[in-house]
């Protein structure tokens, strides 16, 4: 009743061609930016913000690299927590040999250094495609942790091969309390979010999903399959990238190669996979999902005041959560975002569906 | 309407001594052909005859074992399917290969992907060229649209369209390109009478309007009789008939592998 496109007729391309061309559609997105911003800032404390928002956040930035990539150019990859590792380490890099650098031009130094290795690990998906291209790119996920955790220039020779930094600090503005961390990562995600809209919507990404869907006749509509399938290495990695060094400073603060190990990279498949395959809300909602079940089932037993010890409560939480992954890719193999998406086509309907 | 009041240009294709194997099995043996600009032409014969794998060494994708393709006066031996397009030729395929995740109106609008340039970062925040180049090619999109008579379904994913329309909707694909030489694989097979008499129209429509150069493939005899100027006839990949309707019809060799007799 409150959902209808009725009456609203768009009288230019542009309008029609605009990214909510529905209103209650913008009406909802601003009700969402207005919780982000000012709501949830208001209500949320410290813990919140540190296990909860702050995370999902990140984690949705890097799903949303990696659906570039997956879900939108069709190439499986394994790699995001190598990508993510080489933002992070890139960026401490930067950082501590150019200390004048700001910091937020280091993340983006750091995305900038997953990009140059995304495009050099990405030459294999030239030949090589699905399960074997993943194979592929586990092949940089060992290198990366190899590489970091064996080559003690990276981690500017710190005895336990860990790094900690301080609290990120722009213009003399110190990202030190979880609020503050939050608004940063906010503001990131809005701002990538924007980008990887602007670009699946335009040439680029038709490039990608036409290499996705049929690449034999999306090269003879004269897409080059080597400029498709790199640029999207290159801009799934540099998103991951970033995500990768806020993860590192914002998030963690100190950590040691196996922060970016093999089960990240799964995690990070899984959100877009459960989010839903070539949609970008669709790698928040996975991002969120992945995030809060564990958390959730973690706390579930002292809600409903059953006692368990700890071992048998982390036991089951992989049960449900695996179960739980089954069950929504049997029932809805295109993920929450397609849960999304058919309840918005019957809301048109509703409360009247004939 | 064929034959005789209309204006043909000079050769803008031709093919000479092509052959093409894979392996041991030959696909084509030193088949040569020349097709004139503005032209329909037919090539026909019977299921392995080599009819695609022709088209095939034409767009690039196949590249000859031997023999040349000259188009517009430049000689290529081999030649990636992505430089043809650059040069104006586009096609369809036998078996419907639209992008299926895609709206009809993204598959048209991936067909005029070469004609678009803005930069990757105009492209990242949708300003500028980028923009503007949306709203442009949107207009032309729509023109096909209109000319195809698509217009209802131009937001729907074309994996749930019928297969009619998505053979409709790549036609549409491939003339968003504006190419000069247009390749159609079979545009009417698996189609009933209705759909095939739409297609039919559109496709001299296209000749017609546009002045496009069409080489196609097709099965029902009264279609190709009826559209094209000229037909090719391939048996066992080897080219065994050249000619107008007429000759085909009449021609002995062509009958007895492919035309049959009628009691």
């Amino acid at each position: 009743m409150f959902y209808r496109e009725a009456g609203q007729f768009k009288t230019s391309y542009k309008a029609d061609q605009a990214v909510f061309p529905i209103f209650q559609d913008r009406v909802f997105v601003a009700i969402w930016l207005l919780i982000g911003f000012v709501v949830v800032p208001m209500l949320a404390n410290e813990y919140v913000f540190r296990a909860i928002f702050i995370p999902v956040i990140i984690m949705a930035l890097a799903a949303i690299g990696l659906n570039l990539l997956v879900g939108y150019c069709g190439q499986v990859s394994l790699g995001s927590g190598a990508f993510m590792a080489v933002g992070a380490y890139a960026a401490y890099n930067f950082m501590i040999r150019i200390p004048e650098l700001n910091p937020l031009i280091c993340f983006l130094l750091g995305g900038l250094s997953a990009t140059v290795v995304g495009v050099i690990f990405g030459i294999p998906s030239l030949r090589i495609k699905g399960f074997y291209l993943a194979v592929a790119t586990l092949a940089l996920q060992f290198f990366t942790d190899w590489t970091f955790s064996r080559i003690d220039w990276f981690t500017n020779y710190t005895p336990s091969g860990s790094i900690a930094v301080q609290p990120v600090a722009v213009w003399g503005f110190i990202f030190d309390s979880p609020i503050r961390k939050y608004f940063l990562c906010l503001t990131v995600l809005l701002i990538f979010t924007i980008i990887a809209k602007n670009l699946v919507r335009g040439r680029i990404g038709r490039a990608w999903m036409a290499t996705r869907d049929m690449d034999v006749a999306a090269e003879i509509i004269g897409i080059r399959p080597i400029y498709a399938k790199l640029s999207a290495f290159a801009v799934s990695s540099f998103f991951i990238g970033v995500a990768g060094a806020l993860w590192a400073f914002v998030h963690l603060g100190s950590w040691e190669p196996l922060a970016f190990d093999i089960n990240l990279s799964f995690s990070i498949l899984f959100m877009v996979i459960i989010g839903g395959l070539g949609s970008i809300v669709g790698g928040m909602l996975g991002a969120t999902f992945i995030t809060l079940l564990p958390l959730f089932l973690n706390q579930l037993p002292i809600w409903l005041g059953i006692n368990m010890s700890t071992a048998m409560v982390s036991h089951l939480e992989y049960m449900i959560f695996g179960a739980l992954i089954i069950f929504f890719l049997a029932v809805e193999p295109l993920g929450l975002a397609r849960i999304w998406q058919i309840t918005k086509e019957k809301l048109r309907l509703w409360p009247f569906p004939h | 309407m064929n034959e005789t009041d209309r204006k043909l240009g000079p050769t803008i294709l031709k093919a000479e001594n092509i052959s093409l194997a894979f392996g041991g099995v030959k696909a084509l043996t030193d088949i040569s052909f020349e097709v004139k600009e503005h032209e329909i032409l037919a090539i026909i014969g019977p299921n392995g005859a080599g009819k695609s794998s022709m088209l095939n060494v034409i767009n690039g994708v196949y590249h000859p074992n031997a023999g040349s393709v000259t188009y517009k006066g430049n000689v290529r031996q081999r030649m990636k399917p992505h430089e043809a397009a650059t040069q104006g030729i586009a096609r369809t395929f036998q078996n419907i290969a639209l992008f299926k995740g895609m709206s009809v109106l993204d598959n048209i609008m991936t067909g005029r992907t070469l004609k678009m340039n803005a930069g990757f970062l105009a492209q990242c925040l949708y300003v500028g060229r980028a923009r503007n180049e949306e709203i442009e090619h949107r207009k032309k999109v729509e023109e096909i649209i209109d000319f195809l008579q698509i217009q209802s379904i131009r937001k729907t994913p074309v994996g749930r369209l019928p297969y009619g329309l998505q053979k409709r909707v790549e036609l549409g694909r491939a003339l968003a390109a504006e190419p000069t030489l247009l390749l159609l694989d079979e545009p009417m097979a698996g189609m009933n009478i209705e759909e095939k008499e739409d297609m039919s129209r559109f496709i001299l429509d296209v000749n017609d309007e546009f002045g496009t150069t069409i080489v196609l493939i097709e099965h029902d005899m009264g279609v190709v009789m009826d559209l094209s100027d000229r037909i090719v006839v391939l048996d066992y990949g080897k080219k065994i008939g050249d000619g107008t309707p007429s000759d085909i019809r009449n021609n002995k060799a062509v009958i007895d592998a492919y035309l049959g007799v009628s009691d």
